[in-house]
């Protein structure tokens, strides 16, 4: 496996955030607030994966906060016992860039959708993946606008029908992790709402990861969009589509009447081939940290080759500088005196009166 | 280097040095209000550029000019008029004669006086030969000629030595007025330190250009300007950019918080961004970021982590940030948002001056928004407008807006620097311990100061505080969210009544005689052009009062009363009306406004002829 070192001594994500040796239980992360989510919202999945897996993490509870922006997801903040900052459309990224660099000292996640993070919000989104600021983005894609009642959104496919394209929509939508990964983003994952233990092991690795992870949710909306990911969540569909991917594991998947392999396509390209006509040693092994971030792109745009093909897992994971990091390092530890405070107000041209 | 000594003395004196906007004119105004400084005199400055970088050469909306006024004693604007003008093109006269008064001087370059130099900007003559001038005092220098003659066994380049004629110049008019060139010596050598021979030649131009005056004579010096008496302390040169960034910079150390800028690049106001990137030893971090709206929300997302959080801006700028101004006025969390304003609307007049985002300021976002306002009166005036305006944001959990323009901040002024040992601290207070009034041990992040009425402040990594905040209505006791009709008009009405009470200072008013029948009120950096109008017309018997706002919200108590002792009020403001209507909707008075809308500061003249007009219109009556 080629490891993209830059020399930098791996440092985890939650470095300088205070742990803690009490034990936390779900319960400990579950505010007071009544969950007001529709019913069968795979918003309610998530907030209770990620209320049973933060006690995992060890971390002082008032070391982390949840920024959001304006969505139905936007409300999560409200339902965890953390610090909790529910902002405006589209800028909780930016909110939280600048949390992050006054504090490292917080574990910082950003709960946005697609129209928040994709449409509003998509110029602080790329920015802040550039930057690799030490922040969890987890973008919750229901490829519909909820809280405004069902127009379509940057996700949402060709031909929609919604209240706001009754013709159906003529929008191309993004690929949010082709989109990410576009941005340089260091840490790239997709998980399924219902699949509590691959969400869990994302989140995991992106808590852990210095930098900026961005993970895409598929998240059903039942009331404007259900059954949008039907497909991915019934063991007998999801057999042909589901890929999950593992560090050094060979990439197949399928059922076994008909099994599939990624295998090399052209130069940095990757396509599906029938696994029966693929020597072994030809499927290619996944590398999350692989030295080209070519390589990650290609697995998030493998549906251009088989439609119904879905990855799910942690496509990228490599190390670089984070912005915090090195914003923090160029100003000095020292608090200000006022010895130094009072030459830089005296410059170098002062003169005395009298 | 010996002085020649000019009989008697003025009081004060106006230059300008214009030329194309690659000449190096601002440099040169700059060094020389150093120097002028340092000499003790008392100054003001007004830099004019065009908003292109390189503005097609030779052409009059190429040039760019620095006027500085400095004088014996305490000055209030950079003048009206020069009584010296440097020409440093055709292109450079054509635009500036209509500021100069018969009789005044002009020295010009006449090597760049070309036949293509003329036509260009339609001169059909050389003006400086055709007698056009003769009502003033022409001196005409080969500058470029005698620089390139004086650097020729440096080896550099013609290109090369012609850049440096803006040192000639300067050495000229610095002999003129007997300014010491040392320090613009020491600036050059640490300026150009890793090249030398670049340092050399523009020492040896400006040398060269001070020789010049003192052997030719063709050229008088002038009378000298004594230094001013000011109050005693340490001074230095600033101009209302950089003093606003120290202000900034002394806020987070009184109050122990960090500053954060979030910042994205406009005119006027990107040398706060570059001011403050120079203080990282102090602790202040500055993010240069996406756009207008990342700027705001950086600085409120740091805010929220318990830092000072700052973004510096112009009137675009604002447009786009009014929404996060909202967020912060809803979670009431501390924020200063500096608006060097330009002329508008849109992009407007990037480098120009106006004061047109009063109502803005005050008025522009969605909803019952109310933000404290403040304006700097002067440059130096800035750092401590940056102080009050954090002190504020702190002291009540709200967003400040300063509003500074393009004069006061690329103005510049003597400044008496601060002990920052006698600077008082700004207490914070942060929420250590919940405060629920159930006994429930939680944190209601909106229980008020019952004084100030600011919420109880618990920032992220307090232990059992864990609260949420957003821009959702909330409930006046819990904190959770609440559509409550009878909790919103509370709400509205809290945030209101808290920046209805921010204490600001009683307005003083300048009335010598008592008798005046007309008040002039100004706000921002109109300060100096009224105080000077108005001193002007004193000197001719005209009584006339003033007063001069730096709170624009809340405005001073006193305000109704002293607007209510005057039979007329004028507000001169450079919009065409903004704080006039504001103080008719208060005061119910009918107040007047001079407006002056022309990208350019008042003139004192423009302010003292209103006056006399007035008084002689009201003898008539």
């Amino acid at each position: 496996m080629t490891a993209y070192d830059l020399g930098i001594p791996t440092v985890s994500g939650l470095d300088g955030v205070p742990t803690t040796d009490q034990p936390s239980t779900p319960a400990d992360f579950k505010s007071d607030q009544e969950v007001r989510w529709c019913p069968g919202c795979g918003d309610y999945v998530v907030l209770n994966t990620m209320q049973s897996f933060l006690p995992t993490l060890g971390l002082r509870r008032e070391n982390i906060v949840f920024v959001s922006g304006i969505g139905c997801s936007s409300r999560f903040p409200y339902y965890m016992d953390t610090y909790g900052f529910h902002s405006i459309h589209g800028r909780a990224t930016a909110i939280a860039t600048g949390l992050a660099v006054e504090r490292p000292d917080l574990s910082v996640w950003v709960i946005t959708g697609d129209g928040d993070s994709l449409s509003i919000g998509g110029n602080h989104l790329i920015h802040l993946l550039r930057r690799n600021v030490n922040v969890k983005v987890l973008l919750f894609n229901n490829r519909i606008y909820g809280l405004t009642k069902g127009q379509y959104s940057p996700t949402s496919e060709v031909g929609k029908r919604t209240k706001s394209s009754p013709a159906g929509s003529v929008d191309h939508p993004f690929n949010p992790l082709a989109l990410a990964l576009g941005a340089d983003a260091t840490f790239v994952g997709r998980a399924l709402d219902s699949d509590k233990a691959g969400l869990t092991e994302v989140l995991s690795a992106a808590a852990r990861h210095r930098g900026s992870a961005f993970v895409e949710i598929y998240q059903n909306c039942p009331i404007f969009n259900d059954g949008a990911f039907d497909a991915l969540k019934d063991k007998h569909a999801s057999a042909g589509r589901l890929l999950r991917l593992g560090a050094g594991q060979p990439m197949t998947f399928g059922a076994d009447e008909r099994k599939y392999a990624v295998v090399g396509d052209g130069p940095g390209g990757l396509t599906i081939a029938d696994a029966s006509n693929v020597a072994p040693d030809d499927v290619v092994v996944h590398q999350p940290d692989h030295e080209r971030a070519g390589y990650s792109y290609a697995l998030a745009r493998l549906d251009e080759t088989f439609p119904e093909v879905t990855p799910v897992g942690i496509f990228r994971d490599v190390v670089r500088p984070t912005y915090d990091d090195e914003v923090r390092a160029q100003i000095s530890g020292q608090a200000m005196s006022s010895e130094r405070l009072q030459d830089v107000l005296l410059g170098k041209d002062s003169w005395l009166v009298g | 280097m010996t002085t020649t000594k000019p009989e008697g003395h003025t009081s004060r004196v106006v230059i300008r040095f214009a030329g194309d906007s690659g000449d190096g004119m601002q440099l040169v105004g700059d060094r020389f209000s150093a120097q002028s400084a340092a000499f003790g005199n008392d100054l003001a400055t007004l830099p004019n550029f065009p908003a292109e970088i390189r503005a097609p050469q030779g052409t009059v909306p190429g040039v760019s000019s620095f006027q500085i006024h400095f004088a014996d004693y305490d000055i209030l604007t950079p003048g009206d008029r020069p009584d010296v003008l440097v020409a440093m093109n055709p292109a450079a006269l054509m635009a500036n004669l209509g500021d100069v008064e018969k009789g005044s001087t002009i020295v010009a370059n006449s090597d760049e006086f070309t036949t293509r130099n003329l036509a260009k900007v339609g001169y059909d003559d050389n003006p400086l030969t055709d007698g056009s001038l003769e009502s003033y005092v022409v001196h005409s220098v080969a500058m470029t000629t005698i620089t390139r003659a004086a650097l020729a066994d440096t080896g550099l380049s013609k290109k090369d030595a012609d850049r440096c004629r803006n040192l000639f110049a300067l050495g000229l008019l610095s002999w003129m007025y007997s300014r010491p060139i040392e320090s613009t010596e020491k600036f050059l050598r640490s300026k150009f330190a890793s090249k030398p021979d670049i340092a050399d030649a523009n020492v040896l131009a400006l040398h060269t250009g001070w020789n010049y005056g003192e052997t030719t004579e063709s050229i008088a010096a002038e009378l000298a300007v004594g230094p001013a008496t000011l109050p005693t302390g340490q001074y230095r040169q600033v101009n209302g950019n950089a003093a606003l960034a120290y202000g900034l910079a002394t806020a987070g150390y009184l109050s122990q918080r960090s500053v954060v800028l979030g910042a994205y690049p406009i005119t006027p106001a990107s040398d706060i961004l570059h001011n403050l990137s120079l203080l990282k030893d102090l602790g202040v971090v500055t993010l240069q970021v996406e756009d207008e709206i990342a700027g705001v929300c950086t600085a409120l997302g740091a805010s929220y982590g318990g830092a000072l959080g700052v973004t510096a801006t112009s009137g675009p700028g604002m447009a786009l940030k009014a929404e996060a101004i909202g967020l912060g006025v809803m979670t009431e969390l501390p924020l200063v948002v500096v608006d060097v304003q330009r002329g508008g609307p849109s992009t407007g007049l990037p480098t120009k001056t106006e004061q047109a985002d009063l109502l803005m300021a005050i008025h522009g976002r969605n909803g019952e928004s109310p933000v404290p306002v403040l304006a700097p009166s002067s440059p130096a005036d800035c750092f401590d407008i940056a102080i009050e305006a954090a002190t504020i944001a702190l002291r009540y959990r709200t967003p400040v807006i300063i509003l500074s323009d393009g004069a006061v901040a690329n103005g510049s002024e003597p400044w008496r620097v601060p002990s920052v040992a006698d600077l008082p601290s700004i207490e914070v207070n942060l929420a250590a311990a919940p405060n629920a009034l159930d006994g429930s041990g939680k944190h209601w992040p909106y229980v008020r100061d019952p004084e100030t009425l600011a919420r109880d402040w618990a920032i992220p990594g307090t232990a059992g505080l864990e609260h949420r905040i957003g821009g959702l209505e909330k409930s006046a006791d819990t904190g959770e969210i609440s559509y409550d009709p009878t909790n919103h008009d509370t709400m509205v009405r809290l945030r209101q009544a808290k920046v209805d009470g921010v204490l600001v200072p009683d307005l003083e008013v300048d009335d010598p005689s008592g008798q005046a029948e007309i008040l002039i009120l100004g706000w921002g950096s109109t300060f100096g052009p009224i105080g000077a109008g108005v001193r002007r017309a004193r000197t001719q018997g005209v009584q006339v009062a003033r007063a001069h706002l730096r709170h624009l919200n809340p405005l001073p108590r006193n305000l109704d009363a002293i607007v209510g002792a005057y039979s007329h009020v004028v507000v001169a403001e450079m919009n065409l009306g903004q704080l006039a209507k504001i103080l008719r909707a208060r005061t119910l008075s009918s107040i007047e406004t001079l407006s002056k809308v022309t990208g350019q500061p008042f003139l004192a003249e423009e302010i003292e002829k209103y006056i006399i007009e007035f008084s002689a219109s009201q003898e008539q009556a």
